[in-house]
C-alpha cells in the first residue's frame, strides 16, 4: 500500500509539473503586454483629473471621428470621480454637438445642440455605414471597451493578480496597442487597409491605421505631446468611461473593509467569551 | 426539530399561537435549543455562510430586476444603466455577480468538507442527496444568470451549453429548439432564462429547508464522525453556534468585499463587456470559473454525446456516493489512506478547473483525459476498495473523549470503538 501511495504521489507531482510547464508552450500566441503605472490602480487609486481631461481631448479630436461612446452622457463629464469639468464647461462641450431632438409639430425629425442629459452622439448612423467607411471593420464603441479587453496573465500570474488587485488589463492593452504599430517584417503580407501591430489581441494586423502622431493634439498644460503620452491619457480616459464609479467604489470599499474588520474582531472576542467554559 | 425545544409558552399571546401553530417551538427547536456537537470546526460554518450568500443573492437580485430589461435589444444597455445611473447600482451588480462566485466557493468547500468527514454516510444520505440537488439547481441558476447581461460570453456560453442537448439521439434537435424557443439563442431564450433565473433561487431556498430538516433529524455530523452519546457531547445551537457562524460569516464578508470593491471583474470574462453578437464568435468560449472542471470533462471526450454523458455523470455519481464509500468509519480523520486520496482528488478537481480554462488542444486534452479518468476512478474504484483495504485508526469512544484526549490516536485500547478491529 505504501508503494501505491508513493507512485500516486509521484504521478500527481508529474502532473503538476506538466500543468506549470504547459502555458509556457502556448505562450507565443498572446501579445506581450507591458504593464503601465496608473493613478487609478490599487486600493486608494483615483483618476488624475488633468489626465482625464487630456485623454478626453485626444478622444474628442482623434478617436471620436470613428469610435462612439453611446453610454457616455455629457453630464458625466461634470460628475464627481470624473474629469472634473464644471457643469458650465460640460454644457459648452455638449452644445458643440448636434443630436436628434424628437419630432416637430408636423412629425418631422428635429436636430439641435446637445444638452447635459444627451448621450455622446455616434459618429456613424449605423454599423453598415461604419464598416463601409473603415475597410469593413467596425470601430468598437468606447463605453465599456477598457473592461472588454484583457490579455490573460496565465499561470501563476493570475493568482498574483488577486493580491496586487490588478484590474488594469484594459488600459494596459490599449496603451500597448496604440504604441505598438510597426513596419511589417519581411515576409508578412498584409491585405490593403491592414496595419501591422504585434500587440493586437486577435491577429498580427488590424484595420485601424496608427491614430496618434506626435504634436497632433495640442496640450495647454505643458504635458509632452508625444504618442506615448497621448496613448496613456486616452487609455486612462477610456477606463473612466468604462468604470465611472471606480473612485466611489474604492472609497466606499475602504470604509466597508474597516467596518467589517472591526466587527469581525468584536464578534471573535464575543464568541470566545461565550465558549470560554467549553472544551472543544 | 420542534422536539428539541424545551420551550414553554408564557404569555397569553404565545400560548394562543403555540396551541394553533407551534411555530415558536419549531424555530426554537431548530435554531436555538437544537443540540449541536460541540466539536464542530470552522469548516462547518460554511452551511451558515451559504445561507447568508443565498439570501444576499436573492435580495440584490430583486433590486437589480427593478432596473433590468430582459430583451436582446435592451439587456446590455440596462446593465450599463445600472452600473452608471442607478444609485449604488454598480454595488448591487458587483455584489450579485461576485456573489455567484462566492456561492460556489462556499459550496465547494462545504461539499469537500462533507466528503472529508463522511457526512454523506448513513444516516445522512438524504441530506447529502438534497445537497447535490441544491448544487444542480445552483448551477442552472448561475448559468442562466450569466446569460442575462447579454454580453458575448453570455450569448456564446448559452449557445454552447444548450447545444449540448443536441447530442442526444433523435430527441436532441427538438429539445434544443424547445429550450431556445426558436432556431437560435434569441429573445425568447433570454426571456425564459430570466424567468427561470428568478424562480430557481426560491426553489433552492425550499430544498435548503429540506436539507436542514434532514440533518436536524439525524443530527449534525462532526469531525470525529461519531454520533453524540450524552448531553456532554452537544451544545445548544444558540448562542454557541449562532455566534461562531456569525463570526465566520463576517470574515467571509471581508473576503467577499475584497472582490466586490477592489477586483470586481477579476472572476468575470472581459468579453462579457462586449454586447452579444451572433455573427462574431469569441476566440475562446469559456464558462464561468465554477463550471471549468465540468467543462474540462466535457471536452476531454472526443465524442460529443460521450462528453455530455460524462459531464452529467460527474455530478450524477455524487448522488450514489453514500453507497460507493464502503468504509465503516465515517470521518476521514481516522482513515489514513482515504485522507491521501481525498487530497489527490481535490488536486485533480483543481487541475480539471485549470484545464477547462485552457484551449482544448495538445497536451491539455491529454491531461484532461487523465484527470477525468481519475475523477471517476476516485468514486467508482478507489472509494469502494478503500473500505476493504484500509485499516482505520482507532476511533474515540465519544466526542467528549476526543476533545479531551486529542484526535483519537494514543487512546487506551478499552476506549476504542469497534471499526478498528473489523
Amino acid at each position: 500500500m505504501n508503494t501505491m501511495i508513493k507512485s500516486v504521489r509521484g504521478a500527481v507531482l508529474a502532473l503538476a509539473a506538466i500543468a506549470v510547464a504547459a502555458p509556457a508552450m502556448a505562450a507565443g500566441e498572446v501579445p506581450n503586454i507591458e504593464r503601465q503605472q496608473w493613478s487609478f490602480s490599487g486600493p486608494f487609486g483615483t483618476y488624475d483629473r488633468a489626465q482625464l481631461q487630456r485623454g478626453f481631448k485626444v478622444y474628442k479630436e482623434v478617436c471620436a471621428s470613428c469610435h462612439g461612446a453611446k453610454f457616455l452622457s455629457f453630464r458625466n463629464l461634470a460628475q464627481p470621480g470624473g474629469p472634473g469639468f464644471t457643469e458650465d464647461q460640460a454644457k459648452v462641450i455638449a452644445a458643440e454637438y448636434t443630436v436628434p431632438k424628437g419630432v416637430d409639430e408636423y412629425g418631422d425629425p428635429v436636430e439641435g445642440p446637445a444638452v447635459l442629459s444627451d448621450r455622446w452622439p455616434s459618429p456613424f448612423p449605423n454599423e453598415t455605414a461604419a464598416r463601409a467607411a473603415n475597410s469593413g471593420a467596425y470601430p468598437p464603441d468606447f463605453s465599456t471597451l477598457a473592461k472588454a479587453r484583457a490579455v490573460a496573465s496565465g499561470f501563476p500570474g493570475f493568482v498574483f493578480d488577486i493580491f496586487t488587485q490588478y484590474q488594469e488589463q484594459g488600459p494596459d492593452y490599449i496603451y500597448n496597442l496604440l504604441t505598438g504599430y510597426e513596419e511589417a517584417p519581411e515576409g508578412v503580407d498584409l491585405l490593403p487597409g491592414q496595419y501591422y501591430n504585434p500587440k493586437f489581441i486577435a491577429g498580427q494586423s488590424l484595420a485601424m491605421a496608427p491614430p496618434l502622431y506626435a504634436d497632433s493634439v495640442e496640450y495647454t498644460d505643458g504635458t509632452p505631446t508625444t504618442v506615448e503620452q497621448y496613448a496613456k491619457d486616452v487609455s486612462a480616459f477610456m477606463m473612466w468611461v468604462a468604470e465611472p464609479k471606480l473612485e466611489e467604489r474604492k472609497n466606499l470599499g475602504f470604509r466597508v473593509m474597516i467596518f467589517l474588520i472591526v466587527f469581525a474582531s468584536l464578534l471573535y472576542f464575543t464568541k470566545n467569551a461565550i465558549w470560554r467554559n467549553v472544551d472543544h | 426539530m420542534a422536539g428539541h425545544s424545551n420551550y414553554v409558552p408564557q404569555s397569553a399571546a404565545a400560548k394562543w399561537l403555540e396551541s394553533r401553530l407551534p411555530v415558536i417551538s419549531l424555530v426554537r427547536g431548530s435554531f436555538v435549543d437544537f443540540p449541536t456537537p460541540k466539536n464542530l470546526n470552522y469548516w462547518w460554518t460554511f452551511g451558515g455562510i451559504l445561507f447568508f450568500v443565498l439570501i444576499a443573492q436573492i435580495l440584490t437580485g430583486i433590486v437589480l430586476v427593478m432596473h433590468y430589461t430582459a430583451s436582446t435589444d435592451a439587456a446590455f444597455a440596462s446593465v450599463e444603466h445600472i452600473m452608471r445611473d442607478v444609485n449604488f447600482g454598480w454595488l448591487l451588480r458587483y455584489l450579485h455577480a461576485n456573489g455567484a462566485s462566492m456561492f460556489f466557493i462556499a459550496v465547494f468547500i462545504h461539499m469537500f468538507r462533507g466528503m472529508y468527514y463522511g457526512s454523506y454516510k448513513a444516516p445522512r444520505e438524504i441530506s447529502w442527496i438534497l445537497g447535490v440537488i441544491i448544487f444542480l439547481i445552483m448551477m442552472a441558476t448561475a448559468f442562466m444568470g450569466y446569460v442575462l447581461p447579454w454580453g458575448q460570453m453570455s450569448f456564446w456560453g448559452a449557445t454552447v451549453i444548450t447545444n449540448l442537448f443536441s447530442a442526444l439521439p433523435l430527441v436532441g434537435e427538438p429539445i434544443v429548439q424547445w429550450l431556445w424557443g426558436g432556431f437560435a439563442v434569441d429573445n425568447p431564450t433570454l426571456n425564459r432564462f430570466f424567468s427561470l433565473h428568478y424562480l430557481l433561487p426560491f426553489m433552492i431556498f425550499g430544498v435548503v429547508l429540506l436539507h436542514v430538516w434532514a440533518f436536524h433529524t439525524t443530527g449534525n455530523n462532526n469531525p470525529t464522525g461519531i454520533q453524540p452519546k450524552t448531553k456532554q457531547d452537544t451544545l445548544p445551537f444558540h448562542p454557541y453556534y449562532t455566534m461562531k457562524d456569525l463570526f465566520a460569516i463576517v470574515v467571509f464578508m471581508i473576503f467577499f468585499a475584497y472582490f466586490v470593491f477592489y477586483i470586481p471583474n477579476y472572476l468575470g470574462h472581459a468579453d462579457n463587456y462586449i454586447e452579444a453578437n451572433p455573427l462574431v464568435t469569441p476566440a475562446h468560449i469559456v464558462p464561468e470559473w465554477y463550471f471549468l472542471p465540468f467543462y474540462a470533462i466535457l471536452r476531454a471526450v472526443p465524442d460529443k454525446l460521450g462528453g455530455v454523458v460524462l459531464m452529467f455523470g460527474s455530478i450524477a455519481v455524487l448522488f450514489v456516493l453514500p453507497w460507493l464509500d464502503t468504509s465503516k468509519v465515517r470521518s476521514g480523520a481516522y482513515r489514513p489512506l482515504f485522507k491521501q486520496f481525498f487530497w489527490i482528488f481535490a488536486a485533480v478537481c483543481v487541475g480539471l478547473g485549470y484545464l477547462g480554462a485552457m484551449p482544448a488542444e495538445g497536451i491539455y486534452v491529454v491531461l484532461a483525459r487523465i484527470l477525468t479518468a481519475y475523477y471517476f476512478a476516485h468514486f467508482l474504484i478507489i472509494l469502494p476498495l478503500l473500505g476493504f483495504l484500509e485499516k482505520p485508526k482507532p476511533v474515540p469512544a465519544s466526542i467528549s473523549e476526543s476533545v479531551l484526549g486529542g484526535s483519537g490516536s494514543g487512546q487506551p485500547a478499552g476506549a476504542v470503538a469497534a471499526p478498528e478491529t473489523k
